[in-house]
């Protein structure tokens, strides 16, 4: 069996990893805002229309696809945040790793409340309101 | 000339920091990429406000996209602060993002004609939903029916 070879400081590690994320956070962000765009075009055609389309966020399945996506673009603003810092704050480099696990606990902290908020509804619908 | 053992020209191997050899049509000489690789970081920034707060607004708020609707539209968008908010938030993520996807091609399609056919693509699209958003925005009609 060939050894693996030797990592370096980015390949394989923290680095890198926060920039494959960082990558097809920022493609499935711009492919659903295509199609954002377009549905939101709706309003220029009438009322009904756009509230039919809305109504499909509204559905459970694509709810949840909406905190799949929040969740994404909080990962890709947050570690966006950080690419600034290493490429302009001094000590940026040296603290590209504490940073990028900061991130992510801010994104854990920020992620958990929002869920709830955002699929409360479609919980309540499903398996009834609890008071 | 040198040569290896099998025949093949050697491969050139330049001095340490020689100067890199640039392409010399006039229209490569420009500092593009440095000013798209800025315009990334300061647009950035600009949509953690923008686009954050745009989906806390619409997602989280106040009972979330369930109370989403053409009367919450024309509601937000009686007020030009709105108004000006989607439209920077519009043309700012939407610039961002293709020039994100050019890299993105830029990297990983490798024949010349590929590349060329996925950027045309690109630009297309880009001109098509800042166009179409904006027109959204300008000419939104409240009374429509
Ligand atoms: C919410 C705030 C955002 C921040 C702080 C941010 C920040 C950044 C930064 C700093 C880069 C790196 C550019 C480089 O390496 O030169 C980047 C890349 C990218 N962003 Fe964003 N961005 C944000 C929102 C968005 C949005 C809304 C989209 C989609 C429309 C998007 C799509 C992309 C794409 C496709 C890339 C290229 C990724 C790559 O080359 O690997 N970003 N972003």
């Amino acid at each position: 069996m060939p050894k693996a070879p030797a990592g370096t400081l980015y390949r394989g590690r923290e680095g890198m990893w926060s920039w494959v994320a960082h990558r097809i956070t920022g493609v499935l962000i711009f492919f659903f805002l295509f199609a954002h765009v377009l549905d939101t075009a709706l309003v220029r055609v009438s009322p009904s229309s756009y509230d039919t389309v809305i109504a499909t966020y509204k559905s459970p399945i694509v709810n949840l696809m909406e905190v799949g996506l929040v969740a994404a673009v909080l990962f890709h603003a947050l570690n966006g945040i950080r690419i600034v810092l290493i490429d302009f704050w001094g000590s940026g480099p040296r603290f590209q790793r504490q940073m990028l696990y900061t991130e992510l606990v801010v994104w854990v902290i920020l992620v958990v409340p929002g869920t709830y908020y955002m699929i409360k509804h479609t919980i309540e619908t499903l398996f009834g309101s609890a008071s | 000339m040198a040569t290896t053992i099998d025949g093949a020209p050697a491969p050139v191997i330049e001095a340490p920091r020689s100067p890199r050899r640039r392409p010399t049509s006039s229209k490569a000489r420009t500092n593009f990429e440095l000013y798209a690789w800025l315009f990334m970081r300061v647009s950035g920034i600009l949509l953690v406000f923008l686009v954050l707060g745009h989906l806390f607004i619409m997602n989280i708020l106040d009972g979330g996209v369930q109370r989403i609707g053409f009367g919450f539209v024309a509601g937000r968008w009686a007020s030009p602060f709105w108004r000006t908010w989607d439209l920077l938030m519009l043309v700012l993520a939407e610039l961002h993002g293709t020039n994100g996807l050019r890299t993105v091609i830029n990297d990983y399609a490798e024949r010349p004609q590929t590349r060329f056919y996925l950027k045309m693509l690109l630009y297309v699209s880009t001109s098509l939903v800042v166009t179409l958003g904006a027109l959204v925005i300008f000419t939104f009609d409240p009374n429509i029916s």
